[in-house]
């Protein structure tokens, strides 16, 4: 199995609250305010990877737009074991949206050899947009599955997919090459890369493309290809009028709890 | 502003007038208004059916479509069909709600018709002639506005959280589009396995038991599953609780969980990262037991107790039961 891996690189999503701030642009998170991480469900995607490569051999490409420091995610996913790692120079101010994003991938993957599976995060932990995957099948007009959690294979031709419904699973049976947006589950927990992994993957040597090299101009990017622009961004206040229950004993507390539930209960 | 020829499409997946559907009509129609245009709900079912006579109340026109395919939730299916009524129909926004169908079929709809997606939109409005949408973004640390440039809009929203629609003067007209749907999907579902029925639908539910990580292992969700019985609530988890296996993902509240706007949402040993408070902003009423009387779930309750759950879950479900 030929299999590509989207990462993204995001700011830390466990930030605390008290440290989350806004940039002087007042249209995107200040960097400053949390350390750059890879988003979860991208390892969550390549965990996945690693496990079918694991049972059927193959290889595993790593791609993803961003700034100069995203190379570290590419560099994290090769000491979990994935192959080869691509990254797209975009250093560029204005944040791309899911829209020009999808472009750029796309544009590189057309360059690569073939893939009989592409898999992206079901969304990144920063912005949640959760738009990309779908995206990029359609950039690349194949078939995409969204929320899995499991991939078996079926014959030759062909993938079973496990979606994580609402209100349980579904499993859908899809012919390669096929795209599907990965979320977590408790088979798809990323694996802790071993010192030596992580030693030896800084030797390995990680691709870097300007966008100009994948066809798309550098100067209206990712402008031209926007199509959701931000137009503020504030912080919610934090409001904090929490009636805490006190009392002599825990029973009275108990006691007291229970009134105001059951009167809540009682309306319903 | 008044744009006669603006149009919305909802489109609701779900066989009946649920929360989320009446909430999706609700919004459709309050934008096809603001815009002085048309709102067009599209629903599965026969024309005579009573999920197309139903939301006829609420849209100025129904498409029913009756087909296999899209009674079984085909994505692709859903996909051709949308496509081809929006090429027809080209509407400025398609509104869909927050089932994992609209969620996967958004972007993909979006881009057949070179419009624009984007996804858990919390309102829906126009702006300077524009669709803007509010979201909650960073994990929910911040909220942003977004403008949509490219049209249509295709946007699934948090539908049951939506006020539902009023009630047209007149029922809309309902008419069928002739489905020339090739059959053959390239991905189809092979198998099927709920594991809550309609009905006991997080996304519905009046009253929630949620608990999180600080229970420990999976038998404390047992009492807490004998607590909701007496409320006749429903239960849920932070996604801690989940990845570690001791509820099924299907109970997960938050950013990548369910929405949920219960009267009640009761928080055990969950501390409230604003990943999990995301999902429940919408709740009535929040309260929590946990232990540690700074934990940020604390700032979203309108009452709270700082106790052990171990000294409270039992009892405390046996003085409901002789309450209720
Ligand atoms: C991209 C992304 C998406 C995410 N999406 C979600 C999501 O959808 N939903 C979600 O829930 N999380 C989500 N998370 C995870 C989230 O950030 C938190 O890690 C998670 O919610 C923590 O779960 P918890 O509160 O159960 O556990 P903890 O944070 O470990 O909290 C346990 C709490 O239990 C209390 N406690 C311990 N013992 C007791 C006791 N005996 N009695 C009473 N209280 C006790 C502790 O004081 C503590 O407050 C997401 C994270 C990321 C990065
Ligand atoms: N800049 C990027 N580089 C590589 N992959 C990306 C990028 N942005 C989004 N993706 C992929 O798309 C998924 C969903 O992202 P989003 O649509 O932004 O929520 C992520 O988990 C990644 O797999």
């Amino acid at each position: 199995m030929n299999i590509l891996v989207c990462l993204k690189q995001i700011l830390d999503p466990e930030v605390p609250v008290r440290d989350f701030a806004i940039d002087a642009s007042g249209l995107q998170a200040d960097p400053a305010c949390a350390n750059q991480v890879t988003n979860i469900f991208c390892e969550n995607a390549l965990e996945t990877a690693l496990q079918l490569k694991d049972l059927h051999g193959g290889k595993i490409t790593l791609l993803t737009l961003g700034p100069e420091s995203a190379e570290d995610a590419l560099r994290k996913g090769l000491a979990m074991k994935a192959d080869e790692a691509y990254l797209i120079l975009n250093d560029t101010e204005q944040l791309p949206d899911s829209a020009a994003t999808a472009k750029a991938l796309a544009a590189a993957i057309d360059k690569l050899d073939a893939f009989d599976l592409i898999l992206a995060g079901r969304e990144s932990g920063d912005w949640g947009a959760g738009q990309t995957g779908g995206l990029l099948a359609e950039e690349l007009s194949l078939p995409f599955t969204a929320f899995v959690d499991q991939i078996s294979l079926e014959g030759e031709e062909r993938l079973v997919l496990r979606q994580q419904t609402d209100s349980g699973w579904k499993s859908f049976s899809s012919p390669k090459p096929t795209v599907a947006s990965i979320t977590n589950s408790d088979h798809n927990l990323p694996r802790i890369p071993k010192t030596r992994d992580i030693i030896m993957a800084n030797r390995k040597p990680v691709t870097t493309w300007s966008l100009e090299e994948l066809g798309i101009s550098q100067d209206s990017f990712p402008t031209q290809e926007t199509k959701a622009r931000v137009r503020q961004l504030s912080i919610p206040e934090a409001k904090s009028d929490c009636e805490f229950i006190e009392g002599d004993s825990v029973e009275e507390k108990i006691e007291k709890l229970a009134d105001k539930i059951a009167a809540i209960a009682r309306a319903v | 502003m008044s744009d006669t020829n603006f149009k919305v499409i909802t489109a609701a997946f779900s066989q009946d007038l649920n929360a989320a559907t009446a909430g999706l009509l609700g919004a459709g129609q309050r934008l096809a208004n603001d815009a002085g245009g048309t709102h067009i709900a599209i629903c599965c079912g026969s024309i005579d059916s009573t999920l197309s006579t139903q939301i006829s109340a609420f849209g100025d026109r129904v498409i029913a479509i009756d087909s296999e395919p899209l009674a079984r939730a085909e994505p692709e299916a859903w996909l051709s069909c949308l496509r081809s009524i929006s090429a027809q129909e080209t509407p400025d926004a398609i509104l869909l709600g927050n089932d994992t169908l609209s969620q996967e079929i958004t972007p993909r709809l979006a881009h057949r018709l070179n419009g624009a997606s984007i996804g858990d939109a919390q309102s829906v409005t126009i702006d300077d002639g524009a669709i803007v949408i509010t979201r909650s973004v960073y994990g929910g640390k911040a909220i942003a506005d977004i403008e949509l440039t490219a049209s249509p809009a295709v946007v699934w929203i948090r539908a049951q959280s939506m006020d539902p629609a009023d009630k047209n003067a007149a029922p809309g007209t309902i008419e069928t589009v002739p489905l020339n749907e090739s059959a053959d999907l390239q991905s189809h579902i092979i198998d099927t396995h709920d594991e809550v029925s309609e009905g006991e639908r997080l996304e519905d539910a009046q009253i929630i038991v949620s608990g999180g990580r600080g229970l420990g292992g999976p038998e404390p969700f047992e009492e807490l599953v004998s607590l909701a019985k007496v409320l006749k609530a429903q239960n849920a988890a932070s996604r801690a609780a989940c990845d570690l296996g001791w509820v099924p993902h299907s109970w997960q509240v938050g950013q990548t969980g369910c929405k949920v706007a219960p009267q009640l949402y009761l928080a055990v040993a969950i501390s409230g990262a604003s990943q999990h408070t995301m999902g429940i902003a919408d709740s009535k009423a929040i309260a929590a037991i946990n232990t540690d009387r700074d934990a940020p779930i604390f700032k979203h309750c309108q009452f709270g107790l700082v106790e052990d759950f171990q000294q409270v879950v039992g009892p405390l479900r046996d003085k409901l039961s002789d309450l209720l």
